[in-house]
């Protein structure tokens, strides 16, 4: 593989060598102002960069082109779910019907409520969920949203007060843990068993009448199957609490099996991940949670219902938990999942998950590193083994490809969790494979040297949390 | 190619419908099946029967064309009607150069640089995005984005109460706030055990006095906005500041990046967080998509949640870029991260940074001279209908305004939508209008439409 990144190298007036200099390096402009307004509240100039639009168009070509991106190569990052785009989507996105504003009354926002109201049974579905609501703008604004619905549920049973524990296995994803604290709760962290699953004699230990929610991915994040969940939900809901599902690996289970059926009250579709909206360099994505029927009062207002006569329209549930997103959320990330859904139908959508599947599979079996838990389904966690997970991630962007999530889950030494989706052609997963081994073959020593193939060479990290220059006002030799 | 054609025992593929988007051949399927030693697909779940789907979920598969269809006649039921609907959400038009170059692979569908060595030019863009609005804010710090204003807001009181010394437990916010805004902020303020009151404006502007007999010791973040939901531009930031500081409070300011390029810079008038929508620049209406903007003083950096890119440098010396202080983010320190934010609006930050530098800092100060003036200009015009006054508020407005109307507003707004106009109804005789580049050529059609309605 020749993979070679490009690289934009500039000679600026005033400094050394770097890479596309920043826009504001090229040029700037200070404006002041002759407004009709009084002086007080008048700035006294403002300056940002002034460039024409033929180096608006070079500036941001070059910089696309010092980013990897899935059409590059492999993207194997591990519960992020990196897969091809289908363009199409992009085009529905960019329906002109499609813009209008948020406020606008639902007699004249037919179209848009009939998008929503169709994906929102799509998702439920899809989940083995009553209801879907659309609103949160984020997996982890998903999360936050469906805590907020187990504590409505546990206000509207009198019990608010004393559920005050939320339980994550030590191995979730750590949105998990930082949405159960922003929900207000305390979090009890349940450690893996030797298998990476729950342990449910720990968990029947660390249930009780405090307990407000369980939250667990399954897979999990070893990518290995909770064969228990009917025990772990009887569990949970026997001590009276909620059994909420990230969503973030529904990827392998697409028309498998539905979060539903497995006894999780709540759960939230990361959509950008599940359904290929594009991850646009980190977001936006969209979080709808789906619940089951005795929770669909407690969701957010407004949602959508469709009347007698046919048409859409918003209502807010009697018990409410209120607002998660200013407008209706990520409305364009909704509208592409509607469209590659509807594209895919039943049939697309499980042969998502057995491809999903078969590749991992395949991949690992064509790796020589330990990959100490399974069975796994979409993905697995392999060990770096005495060598360190980062430098092996950096060694790997030597062979053209994209490292996998590294040293996470902390149940795994060195861990390399990797994930190649269903769109990896099998001769991608063979180069994939190929790059692991060239990796595994490279001392530390030269590895310590990677990666050279980049746009830039090793970057220290630490300099830059130990001397923070946020903005292009804190860039030395900057002329301002 | 011929595509797979699965056995129809295997409960994992439909023979009819393979994924589009999944590109095994049915050979490649073979081979790598009997590498992992598998009979077939449906060996490598390891679902028990008891949990395993077998329903459908009469979803039919479509072809491209069909999908573009049907949602294109979907969306055409969306009445084709002119907004001039704005209340902190607006329709400016975006230049053809954002979406050229928003929509390159490269940015569209790459992820979040953990890996800063492969992912320079994302990091450098979303760089120069904060430090935009750094320029904009004249704060010290400005992260690389949250959802929406709302949510910023949200995150901004959490935040406050988290730099206070002492601990307190009340939050201000205007009465004029829009009723969603201060939902969101209600629930966030929720979990860190906040809650929110309102004070009170007088014609427009903060009623100081009402606020000072407001705000005491317990108060851990007081929040203006200027523009006001209502359009108007507030006049006593500063003295809201001091108020605020006297008490130990944080002065949180709600804006936007075009009224940043003409009003006093936030850091000037005291302000120590920023939050607003700078969605306003790089995306249509989208229905109400939004890109959270936030911005800090120095003292709070260790508590800013979401991303931050910084500079550093290369083993070869040279300048580079990579997310930084990251042991404030949740993927570190999971429950006592600063926010749960993970996934943000990164292609969002990316286009508005897009759009501000293809204005430049004399077209965004354009667009905001245009946004004084052409509120004003349709303001008076308005006011000139017999039945109608305008704007309510004795301010300076900016892109949008309230309307006083004799005859009800609901009866105003419906028989509007009638004649093709949509505007807000407020209060009983109020209505709220909106004026940006996009809507501009129909005010006199609007004029005319209310002067019918309210003969």
């Amino acid at each position: 593989m020749n993979y070679r990144q490009a690289s934009w190298d500039r000679k600026t007036d005033n400094s050394e060598e770097v890479n596309e200099p920043l826009l504001s390096e090229k040029r700037t402009q200070t404006v002041t102002y002759d407004v009709d307004l009084p002086d007080e509240l008048v700035r006294d100039e403002l300056t940002l960069p002034e460039p024409a639009e033929p180096e608006v168009a070079s500036h941001y070509t070059r910089l696309s082109q010092m980013t990897y991106s899935v059409e590059h190569g492999p993207y194997p990052l591990g519960s992020c779910t990196m897969k091809y785009n289908p363009k199409f989507i992009e085009d529905v996105a960019a329906l002109e019907n499609g813009a209008i504003h948020p406020d606008r009354p639902d007699e004249y926002a037919q179209g848009t409520l009939a998008v929503l109201y169709g994906l929102q049974n799509y998702l439920a579905e899809i989940g083995g969920m009553e209801t879907a609501t659309l609103q949160p703008p984020a997996g982890a604004a998903g999360e936050f949203t469906g805590l907020l619905v187990a504590r409505a549920y546990h206000r509207s049973n009198g019990e608010d007060g004393e559920r005050r524990e939320v339980i994550v296995p030590s191995s979730a994803h750590g949105t998990n843990f930082a949405s159960a604290a922003m929900a207000g709760y305390d979090v009890v962290e349940l450690p893996s068993d030797e298998d990476g699953r729950v342990p449910v004699d720990a968990l029947e230990e660390a249930v009780y009448d405090s307990t407000a929610a369980l939250m667990l991915t399954n897979p999990n994040t070893v990518g290995v199957f909770e064969r228990d969940i009917e025990e772990i939900a009887e569990i949970v809901h026997d001590a009276g609490g909620l059994l909420y599902y990230d969503g973030a690996n529904l990827n392998a289970l697409l028309g498998r099996a539905r979060p539903g059926d497995m006894g999780f009250d709540i759960m939230h579709y990361n959509v950008h991940k599940t359904f290929a909206s594009p991850h646009g360099g980190g977001g936006p994505g969209a979080g709808p949670i789906g619940v089951v029927e005795e929770l669909t009062e407690f969701l957010p207002d407004p949602h959508v219902r469709e009347t007698e006569d046919g048409s859409f329209e918003f209502y807010e549930p009697a018990e409410s938990i209120g607002k998660v997103h200013g407008f209706h959320g990520n409305w364009l990330v909704l509208l592409k999942t509607y469209a590659y859904i509807s594209r895919l139908g039943d049939g697309g959508l499980k042969d998502t998950s057995a491809m999903a599947v078969l590749n991992a599979n395949y991949l690992a079996s064509q790796i020589d590193l330990d990959i100490p838990y399974g069975p796994f389904h979409h993905e697995f966690v392999a060990s770096a083994g005495d060598v360190d997970a980062a430098e092996f991630a950096k060694g790997m962007l030597d062979e053209g490809v994209h490292p996998p999530t590294t040293k996470w889950p902390e149940i795994v030494d060195e861990a390399l969790m990797t994930e190649p989706t269903e769109a990896l052609s099998k001769d991608q997963l063979d180069v994939l494979a190929a790059a692991f081994a060239a990796t595994d073959r490279k001392t530390t020593e030269e590895l310590s040297e990677t990666p050279t193939t980049t746009a830039a060479a090793r970057i220290d990290q630490l300099s830059a949390a130990r001397n923070p220059r946020l903005s292009w006002r804190d860039v030395e030799g900057h002329d301002e | 190619m011929q595509r797979i054609q699965h056995d129809e025992t295997d409960l994992s593929h439909d023979p009819d419908e393979p994924s589009p988007f999944a590109p095994q051949t049915p050979e490649d399927v073979e081979a790598m099946l009997s590498a992992t030693g598998a009979d077939s697909v449906e060996e490598l779940f390891d679902v028990p029967e008891a949990v395993t789907f077998r329903g459908d979920f009469d979803i039919e598969a479509k072809s491209e064309y069909e999908v573009r269809s049907e949602i294109e006649g979907l969306l055409g039921r969306n009445a084709d009607r002119t907004e001039f609907l704005g209340r902190g959400h607006y329709d400016h038009y975006v230049p053809s150069v954002v979406d050229y170059l928003s929509l390159r692979s490269e940015f569209l569908t790459s992820y979040t640089q953990y890996q800063p060595e492969t992912s320079q030019g994302f990091l450098q863009a979303l760089f120069e995005f904060q430090s935009m609005i750094v320029e904009l804010t004249g704060l010290d710090v400005a992260n690389c984005s949250m959802y929406d204003a709302a949510t910023a807001l949200g995150e901004a009181a959490t935040l406050a109460a988290r730099v206070r010394e002492t601990s307190g437990s009340r939050v201000l916010v205007p009465e004029t706030i829009r009723s969603e805004r201060r939902s969101v902020l209600e629930n966030h303020a929720d979990g860190a055990e906040l809650t929110v009151e309102t004070y009170p404006l007088d014609a427009g502007n903060t009623d100081l006095e009402a606020l000072s007999g407001l705000i005491d010791e317990d108060v851990v973040m007081v929040y203006a906005e200027s523009p006001t939901a209502r359009g108007a531009i507030e006049e006593k930031l500063s003295a809201i500041a001091t108020l605020s500081d006297d008490h130990e409070a944080a002065f949180c300011l709600g804006s936007d990046p075009v009224a940043l390029a003409v009003l006093k810079e936030p850091a000037a008038v005291g302000a120590d967080i920023v939050i607003g929508d700078a969605s306003v620049l790089g995306l249509s209406a989208s229905y109400g998509m939004g890109l959270g903007l936030f911005a800090v003083k120095e003292a709070y950096l260790r508590q800013v949640p979401g991303r931050l890119v910084g500079t550093s440098e290369t083993a070869d010396g040279r300048r580079a870029y990579t997310l930084t202080l990251q042991t404030r983010e949740q993927h570190i320190r999971k429950e006592r991260a600063t926010s749960n934010i993970c996934t943000n609006q990164a292609w969002v930050a990316l286009r508005t940074a897009i759009h501000i530098a293809s204005l430049g800092a004399t077209g965004l100060a354009a667009l905001a001279e245009e946004s004084l003036t052409q509120a004003a200009e349709a303001a008076a015009r308005l006011d000139d209908v017999d039945g109608a006054s305008a704007p309510v508020d004795d301010r300076h407005h900016f892109r949008e305004f309230v309307a006083r109307t004799e005859r009800p507003a609901t009866e105003v707004v419906d028989e509007l939508a009638d004649r093709g106009f949509l505007v807000h109804e407020l209060g009983e005789f109020e209505i709220q209008v909106c004026v940006t580049e996009t809507n501009s050529d129909a005010v006199d059609d609007l004029v005319a439409a209310v002067r019918e309605v309210l003969v």
